[in-house]
């Protein structure tokens, strides 16, 4: 079920960044992409009934999740933050330069 | 010393972050040797990181396991047998890599810290400048698919930052916008992936998974993954659209390290291809897949190289198009990977060629972007039609510009010749069509060049260009030292290549070597 999940909120956010033309949401859309992958990380390393994988006073015979897949997913909700704010960043001069937000209308480059 | 030594590895990247976080500090209350200070970073990266591709070249693979004794084996005892510390695994290919940057860098700064002297907020570019070389060294030396990831991550968000930086009306942010939106995505994919494999293997270790690994529904999906995205960091086609905007765009400087940035996403794919997935590929399929990807590259590189008027820009698709070369040796390679008769006849040939391109290209394409670099920082034009009668006051350019431009197009004595004839060679044996395919995108590359040329530098002093002077010292002095090895790897190529690009070769050729490395005789 939460694969389904992975795909679905995958396939949302690859049409956002290839058919809305307004930079913010196709920001939103990487946003949405990044946690789909978080959500797959998170997924892979969950266990039926599983504890904290804390060792100390671990009562026997108890399944743990995964740590790896956590520490994952932290640094890679870190990486997010960075490249949203630099891209959010970024789509401020341009609006501050060119008055629009509208990814057709970004065409100075070619001239 | 012997604590220096055994911590090498660890080293590469803690210099150069190290150096980029102290520089801001610097900036603020002692801005005088803030300059000295970034070559001295620079240089002593590149030095550590020669040293380890110096000891790679003479002991083979070194294995370096994060915070555990110096010498201990990757799997520690208590473990269980697996490898679950973040190691630094550097064989014949990431040492190979780690020259290239090594010298590009360095280079780079010294023209850099001469070309930027007038500009504003210069701390923050250097300390980005740091970053970038610190993320391609360690995407290149790194043995943990998580690990590669993050500093994927640090090697395209300092790229796209430092290409924003002169804004130039809002141009400059719209070409590094692109570009991290394209690397983002694809670093995503990277990082889906590595949790498919994660899933499956229960381990980031590059030499476990390679270990275990089959071609299984699952791990196609991950590879086709791997794949798209490392190719969009590459800048191939079909992804090509995002490299010359980011690159014409950037400062020259900058774009001339881009180059090596984007190489760094070409070692990842062949790393994956070769030692993550290896002998369970189907090398037949995937082989021609890559060929297709180069040859396309090649093509729709060049043709679209040729009507270009931003002298930069042209030099961008080209970019594309060499890249294509690369693709195409060690894809040849990659197709006959399973026959052992063909390998030894031309495919070990056509992956030397391929991988000793990356060199070449990183060499040679940098010095073009510095040469075009130093006419822009004395005329501010971009445009070919207006640039004319440089040569006469600009020499020492015009010299640098003809050397790489020959160079590129593959002209006898220069590196491009060496390795594009390498390549030609075997992909003749291979299969005769690409090989004139290649050929024929080489001649367009110098017709392309030699209109540059001419239309740069020949003809009469243009009255708009009258007082135009020479650039520093500094500036000519890093593309001196680009020019020595383009030069001396033209002069000398069977020793380039035995001494560098074979172990190279042999260490993505042999897989299980690379395994052994790293899980000695643990499994």
């Amino acid at each position: 079920m939460p694969f389904i999940t992975v795909a679905l909120l995958i396939g949302i956010a690859f049409a956002i960044i290839l058919l809305k033309k307004n930079m913010i949401k196709m920001v939103m859309g990487i946003g949405i992409m990044e946690s789909a992958v978080n959500l797959f990380l998170i997924t892979i390393g969950y266990r039926e009934d599983g504890i904290a994988p804390i060792f100390t006073n671990a009562p026997e015979g108890v399944d743990m999740v995964l740590p790896t897949v956590q520490a994952l997913t932290l640094t890679n909700i870190v990486i997010g933050v960075a490249t949203t704010a630099l891209m959010i960043s970024m789509i401020m001069i341009i609006y501050k330069k060119y008055g629009t937000l509208n990814s057709d209308k970004m065409r100075r480059l070619k001239e | 010393m012997s604590l220096l030594l055994d911590n090498m590895p660890a080293l590469l990247i803690a210099v150069s972050l190290f150096g980029a976080f102290l520089i801001p500090i610097f900036g603020r209350f002692l801005p005088k040797i803030r300059d000295p200070w970034v070559i001295l970073v620079s240089f002593l990266a590149s030095l550590i990181a020669v040293i380890n591709a110096v000891t790679v070249f003479t002991k083979g693979t070194v294995v370096y396991v994060f915070g555990a004794a110096a010498g201990s084996s990757a799997a520690s005892i208590d473990s269980g047998g697996l490898p679950f510390r973040i190691i630094f695994t550097i064989d014949g290919f990431g040492a190979f890599m780690l020259l290239s940057a090594a010298i590009v860098s360095f280079a780079v700064i010294l023209y850099l810290v001469s070309s930027q002297k007038e500009r504003s907020g210069k701390s923050e570019f250097y300390a980005l400048y740091l970053l970038l070389t610190a993320g391609i060294f360690g995407m290149v030396s790194t043995g943990d698919m998580f690990n590669f990831f993050v500093f994927l991550e640090i090697n395209s968000l300092a790229a796209a930052a430092l290409v924003s930086y002169h804004r130039n009306g809002g141009i400059a942010v719209e070409g590094a916008l692109k570009y991290l939106i394209v690397n983002t995505v694809g670093g995503l994919m990277v990082l889906l992936s590595i949790g498919l494999l994660y899933a499956q293997y229960d381990s980031l270790n590059m030499a476990v998974i390679a270990s275990q690994m089959t071609w299984t529904t699952l791990n196609i999906v991950a590879l086709v993954l791997f794949i798209t995205a490392l190719a969009m960091k590459a800048g191939t086609v079909p992804f090509h659209y995002a490299t010359p905007d980011a690159y014409s765009v950037a400062p020259s400087g900058i774009t001339a390290l881009m180059v090596v940035a984007s190489q760094a996403g070409l070692y990842g794919l062949f790393r994956i291809l070769f030692t993550v997935y290896g002998g369970a590929l189907n090398t037949v399929t995937v082989g021609w897949v890559i060929i297709i990807l180069g040859i396309l590259s090649m093509v729709i590189g060049v043709t679209m190289a040729l009507p270009q008027k931003d002298v930069k820009r042209l030099l961008a698709y080209h970019a594309v198009s060499q890249t294509g070369y690369m693709l195409l040796g060690v894809g040849v390679a990659l197709a006959v990977l399973g026959d052992p008769v063909a390998l030894s006849a031309y495919g070990q040939t056509a992956m030397e060629g391929g991988l000793f391109h990356i060199i070449n290209h990183a060499l040679y394409k940098g010095l073009l972007f510095l040469a075009v670099g130093a006419v822009i920082y004395r005329t501010g034009v971009w445009n070919l039609n207006k640039l004319g009668g440089l040569g006469h006051n600009m020499k020492w350019t015009m010299i640098f510009f003809l050397i790489g431009a020959l160079a590129i197009a593959g002209i006898p004595p220069f590196n491009g010749f060496a390795s594009k004839l390498m390549i030609y060679e075997s992909v003749f044996a291979f299969n005769p069509i690409l090989s004139v395919i290649a050929m024929i995108v080489s001649i367009l590359t110098l017709a392309s060049f030699m209109k540059v040329f001419h239309s740069v530098f020949m003809g009469p002093k243009l009255p708009e260009f009258e007082n135009v002077k020479e650039v520093p010292k500094l500036m000519i002095a890093g593309m001196v030292i680009l020019t020595i090895f383009v030069i001396g790897f033209g002069l000398v190529p069977d020793l380039v290549v035995d001494s560098i690009v074979t172990p190279a070769a042999d260490a993505l050729l042999n897989q299980g070597s690379y395994i052994a490395a790293v899980l000695g005789g643990v499994l």
